[in-house]
């Protein structure tokens, strides 16, 4: 494990010494901080017309229901956007430069290197949803949200990221060049989005198998504030299987040469 | 160090066995890149891996570091075994690829730290082994430069320093001086030479001179498979079939060849140059017989002038293109003799 954490170390020290870790950092939170934004004034628009016509009391609307779902579950599309930048280095650049060879020949399992990389790109990846997170505390100081819906939308989102990470670091490894791995990436994720739409037209039975492997109808639930072990499953076994595809595909490598 | 536990199966003397590579092979798809290469490294000992571009050199290499797996054959390290105990065995290895594995990210200081965490070293005798390797390999002064900024004669040292940072009991140098200055191949063959003895160290080159002042054995690839091993001294011995000597003379217009050939002892006299009116002759005498008194005096008894007079002897670069060059049968012979060991 510690031999994880040395790897994870010099990702995250890598990703600092860029300007990669600044520029991910800092775009993320001018998006979340301008989606928050719009939502909270179309929200206040909304819950001002709503008192004005007499109904309830400016808390008629509820908050999570109104801004933070439907903020959140943008958010989970604009990381589809952010996770190829972090990931597609990770193999592809040791590769190309040669540093691999440093890896695979120092005491290490390739579990170790691979969870390593994982844990290095999804330290990053927490850093940057931390760091949105400050947005809410308005509401908390001006407003009464529910606090469990918040926190479950995060763990939603940290899980969903994780599984994109990790589908990343295994395409990342599939080639030298990290554009190439990048916009491999980001095809794959992409189309792992727009199953999801394209399953609304498929009928019952095709919606029913469509929303159970998209990446995001899984992610909904955790934004409503629900927990359901399915969707923790099925995040947990989708990072599984590509951290294992990963190392498996880092073994391969050494059979070729 | 602790002792090592004997590897599974395969007699492995302790005492004078470090590195065992038995029947090695790999191929890619038809390909064969490395062909059935067996040899052994003492303890201490620098062995000289020469090869043209394109043997097989660097395969080897990987497949001695870990790198890569083996089609067939095995490789051990101490007695630990590369393809079961991959971890054991890589703890007691260091490697200096072709290219230095540098992040350019980081500084000399901290990669090298990061180097002997995932090499195993123990957390507090990190510094105390990063310190001690910079100023052994010279780089203490560019401590905190990072690597992406050093000059090709730092980064190689880095290089250097990064397999050393672990003690390791093999160090395995793919070309280590490629890229340096004249002074800096100096410095770093003396490096090289002062590891060994306290480390078993193989060393890739296709610098002859280099295998020369280095190494005690040699091992030469071509194709993949190993067609010489022995001591640079034995090899240019054993394949200098005769003794040969090359002089010019000027010899006014008349044909000295009857005078050199009517020297007892000499086998063979050609001429193998005209310079004006001197002429050169390559002459061959009986191995073991010094015949250049003979020859100045024959010249010189004759009325000619002696121009130039020198023994002509194999160098390492002429072993190695005759054994590496196929279309030479006849000076093979004595080659697979050298193999067949």
């Amino acid at each position: 494990m510690s031999n994880a954490l040395s790897i994870a170390r010099r990702e995250l020290h890598s990703y600092f010494a860029s300007p990669i870790a600044y520029i991910m950092v800092g775009l993320f939170a001018l998006l979340f901080g301008w989606m928050f934004y719009s939502f909270l004034s179309f929200f206040s628009e909304q819950s001002l017309r709503m008192s004005q016509f007499g109904m309830g009391g400016p808390q008629a609307l509820n908050v999570n229901e109104m801004l933070i779902r439907p903020l959140l579950l943008q958010a989970g599309i604009i990381i589809l956007i952010f996770i190829p930048t972090l990931t597609m280095r990770s193999f592809a650049e040791e590769k190309r430069s040669g540093t691999i060879e440093l890896l695979l020949t120092s005491p290490l399992t390739d579990w170790e290197i691979v969870i390593g990389k994982f844990l290095g790109a999804f330290g990053l990846y927490a850093t940057m949803l931390g760091l949105s997170a400050l947005n809410l505390i308005w509401l908390f100081a001006y407003g009464d949200p529910e606090p469990i819906p918040i926190a479950t939308g995060y763990l939603g989102l940290l899980l969903l990221g994780a599984g994109f990470i990790a589908i990343g670091l295994f395409l990342s490894n599939l080639t030298r060049n990290q554009i190439v791995a990048g916009l491999l990436t980001y095809a794959v994720l992409l189309m792992l989005l727009l199953v999801a739409w394209v399953g609304e037209g498929a009928g019952p039975i095709g919606r029913a198998v469509v929303s159970a492997l998209s990446m995001f109808s899984h992610f909904e639930d955790f934004s409503k504030g629900v927990i359901d072990t399915t969707h923790l499953v099925y995040y947990l076994s989708v990072i599984a299987f590509g951290l294992f595809l990963t190392a498996r595909s880092v073994d391969a490598d050494r059979w070729r040469g | 160090m602790p002792r090592p536990a004997r590897g599974s199966g395969g007699p492995f003397r302790e005492s004078d066995t470090v590195i065992e590579v038995q029947q090695l092979t790999k191929r890619y798809g038809p390909f064969t890149a490395v062909d059935g290469v067996s040899f052994n490294v003492g303890k201490g000992q620098i062995l000289g891996f020469l090869g043209p571009n394109g043997a097989g050199k660097t395969t080897t290499m990987r497949i001695r570091t870990g790198y890569m797996p083996p089609t067939e054959g095995r490789a051990t390290v101490a007695g630990f075994d590369l393809q079961e105990q991959p971890v054991e065995a890589k703890r007691r290895i260091g490697y200096l690829p072709e290219t230095p594995p540098l992040y350019p990210d980081m500084t000399v200081r901290e990669y090298l730290r990061f180097v002997a965490r995932i090499k195993g070293v123990p957390a507090r005798e990190q510094a105390d082994r990063v310190s001690q390797v910079m100023t052994r390999t010279h780089v203490a002064d560019m401590a905190n430069r990072h690597c992406g900024k050093l000059s090709k004669g730092y980064k190689q040292r880095v290089g250097l320093a990064q397999a050393l940072i672990h003690n390791p009991d093999v160090l395995v140098l793919d070309e280590p001086t490629a890229g340096l200055d004249p002074k800096q191949i100096i410095e770093t063959r003396d490096l090289i030479r002062s590891l060994g003895g306290d480390h078993t160290i193989v060393l890739s080159t296709h610098i002859l001179p280099e295998v020369a002042q280095t190494c005690q054995r040699v091992v030469i690839i071509n194709k993949g498979r190993v067609v010489a091993e022995d001591s640079p001294e034995n090899l240019t011995a054993r394949l200098q079939g005769a003794a040969s000597v090359y002089i010019e003379v000027d010899a006014q217009g008349a044909d000295a060849t009857p005078v050199l050939s009517a020297i007892p002892g000499v086998t063979a006299v050609s001429v193998s140059a005209h310079h004006g009116p001197t002429t050169g002759f390559e002459v061959q005498s009986e191995r073991d017989i010094d015949i250049r008194r003979q020859v100045a005096a024959a010249v010189v008894g004759a009325g000619y002038g002696l121009v130039e007079l020198r023994p002509m002897r194999m160098s390492l670069e002429e072993i190695f293109l005759q054994l590496t060059t196929s279309d030479v049968p006849a000076e093979a012979a004595p080659t697979q003799e050298v193999a067949g060991e």
